[in-house]
């Protein structure tokens, strides 16, 4: 097996200021991340593959992320009147394929999370699809399968 | 009136539900929250599914009724069958996982397998219970069943009123709330889960409280368009809320939006252009477009069917006791089987929208529910109060209470009939 380290250190690179930006709430530069047609999707099956015809947790096309990112931050929401910062941590980076100019990537993802029914945590598999953009990238899908959405979760006021 | 009642001088549970008010223990007592399961879920028709969710033979969902696990599946033969999820052996679950097809459950213990029906078929090593066990008394045992309209309910007390008694002024409303499938039949399209840390009777309240509506779901009016945002400002508008009988009530918050087989020639809102010209486009008559359309939105009411299921505009509401402090709440979304993909995919964007636990209505429910159970234990007055609009009651044209939309009527028709219930000495 051939390893492209420079990829994977690019990537790798690249997914660490997307969550550093999610745990600082850096939502705009976060928002310019994406490609406009990029598609942010929490399944709640995790072996849907049709998440378009499917029930999802979340599915946010363009418009959508930037409704929910204005609900997270106008303080309308009681939800998240009270969010603290949360904390991201990602690792075992595998680049999947790398075909026509989108680089797939699959990782292994924790988010904690305090709040006043004390500390959680949300450990997930994230898997993005990338498309090159000058010298970064850009998002065009990130599903992320969260542990126990199938079954039950809580309510979340932050994306994951 | 501001004395703390002493709980436990009481004689009785249904004691702490006044006419207008009740009391704080009823959402943090554990000893009340066992006599609940006893008196309520015990001893009454628990909604456990949709037809839908057991469409084929050997289609099953597990559910619960208070705490007890049950199955629902469908039989080769295609009757359905409620039955307690619990192995005639030594107790283990027979089925595991919320829904899927089997041809029979096999316990994972000894292997024991029963048939859809719940017929106990085979065991290894028989000959250890020759003359000693009928394997035709030992079937998973069955609970008592009937549906209507494609609600499932189940009961543990076999002598209860029929369904339909039980039912009885909701029937209508639940028949409105089936024609959301635009003409075609209601399919769930799954569900969203989340617990909460609260007790069931907070949530049950919330499905008929119209009050909060503008305060509490603020964020997400504002992430709609300016004619949805109209259609949800619906405080001064001419809604009410009916008192159906046995703790069922109806909150009609758009009453334009209450029969979706009528009006189909309303212009078709601005957020719904996209659907009505993709489904044009596909080949649909003008007269099935507006159907649709008109549909997919869901009805403009709430009906609360005591104890556990809401139709809820466009979704079911399943809430599922845990604990005294805390409780699970399934939201189903629904659309029509066979219907265009656009108009189902349109409904489960719609869903996502609002529901389950990343949506920009359910997280803030959530958190006014915490906060209930959170205050309410504090302060020496110890009621909850559900009196509002208790001095503009009228009748309705089905002769039911009636009162604003913003009326409090549907929590204290759920409260009596729980009063009724909690009154009942413990094994009647």
């Amino acid at each position: 097996m051939k390893l492209d380290t420079q990829l994977l250190a690019d990537v790798t690179a690249f997914l660490n200021i997307e969550a550093d930006m999610l745990d600082n709430k850096e939502y705009q530069q976060w928002l310019d991340l994406w490609l406009e047609t990029g598609l942010y999707i929490v399944p709640v099956d995790h072996n849907a593959t049709d998440y378009a015809n499917t029930l999802n947790v979340a599915y946010d096309d363009d418009e959508m992320r930037k409704l929910r990112i204005e609900r997270l931050t106008s303080g309308d929401a009681i939800s998240t009147q009270l969010g603290e910062k949360t904390v991201r941590t990602m690792s075992r980076f595998r680049i999947l394929d790398d075909i026509d100019g989108f680089v797939r990537v699959r990782c292994a993802y924790s988010l904690y999370e305090n709040n006043k029914n004390g500390l959680r945590c949300y450990p997930a598999n994230l898997q993005f699809k990338l498309v090159r953009d000058g010298g970064s990238f850009k998002i065009a899908e990130k599903i992320v399968k969260v542990m126990k959405s199938s079954q039950h979760l809580t309510t979340v006021s932050y994306l994951f | 009136m501001t004395t703390e009642i002493k709980v436990k001088n009481l004689n009785s549970t249904a004691d702490l539900v006044l006419e207008d008010r009740v009391h704080k223990s009823l959402y943090s007592d554990p000893e009340i929250f066992d006599e609940e399961l006893d008196k309520v879920f015990n001893n009454t028709w628990v909604w456990v599914a949709h037809e839908s969710e057991v469409p084929e033979a050997g289609s099953y969902k597990t559910a619960s009724i208070g705490r007890q696990p049950v199955i629902v599946v469908r039989d080769r033969k295609k009757n359905i069958h409620v039955m307690l999820n619990r192995c005639r052996h030594r107790g283990a679950t027979v089925c595991e996982g919320k829904s899927g097809k089997t041809k029979a459950f096999t316990c994972p213990y000894h292997g024991w397998g029963y048939g859809l029906d719940g017929s106990l078929r085979a065991l290894p090593k028989p000959e250890e219970y020759e003359n000693i066990l009928d394997k035709a008394e030992f079937g998973l045992v069955k609970v008592r069943t009937e549906s209507y309209n494609g609600m499932i309910f189940a009961t543990l007390k076999d002598d209860l009123e029929s369904l339909d008694e039980h039912l009885g002024g909701a029937k209508k409303w639940i028949d409105l709330f089936m024609k959301q499938g635009g003409g075609y039949p209601l399919q769930t399209l799954g569900d969203h889960r989340f617990r909460f840390p609260g007790n069931w009777k907070i949530q049950l309240e919330n499905t008929t409280d119209a009050y909060h509506f503008p305060i509490v779901h603020k964020s997400f009016i504002a992430s709609v368009d300016e004619e949805a945002a109209e259609v949800f400002d619906f405080l001064d508008g001419e809604g009410y809320v009916e008192d159906l009988g046995n703790g069922h009530s109806v909150m009609v918050m758009i009453p334009e939006l209450v029969d979706l087989e009528e009006n189909l020639d309303e212009p078709i809102p601005e957020r719904f252009e996209d659907l009505a010209k993709s489904l044009a486009d596909e080949g649909h008559s003008d007269e099935e477009v507006r159907r649709l359309v008109r549909a997919v939105g869901g009805s403009g009411f709430n009906l609360n069917l005591f104890p556990n299921i809401a139709c809820s505009m466009a979704f079911f509401r399943n809430l599922v006791p845990i604990s005294v402090n805390e409780t699970e709440i399934h939201h189903i979304a629904i659309g029509g089987k066979g219907a265009p993909e656009a108009f189902n995919q349109k409904r489960i964007r719609l869903h996502e929208h609002f529901q389950g636990p990343m949506g920009f209505g359910t997280p803030d429910d959530g958190e006014a529910w915490e906060r209930v159970q959170a205050g309410s234990i504090a302060g020496t007055d110890g009621w909850i109060m559900v009196n509002r609009g208790m001095s503009k009651l009228s009748t309705s044209t089905d002769g039911n209470v009636k009162g604003a939309v913003c009326s409090e009527t549907g929590m204290r028709a759920a409260y009596q009939k729980y009063k009724k219930m909690m009154s009942v000495e413990s094994g009647k």
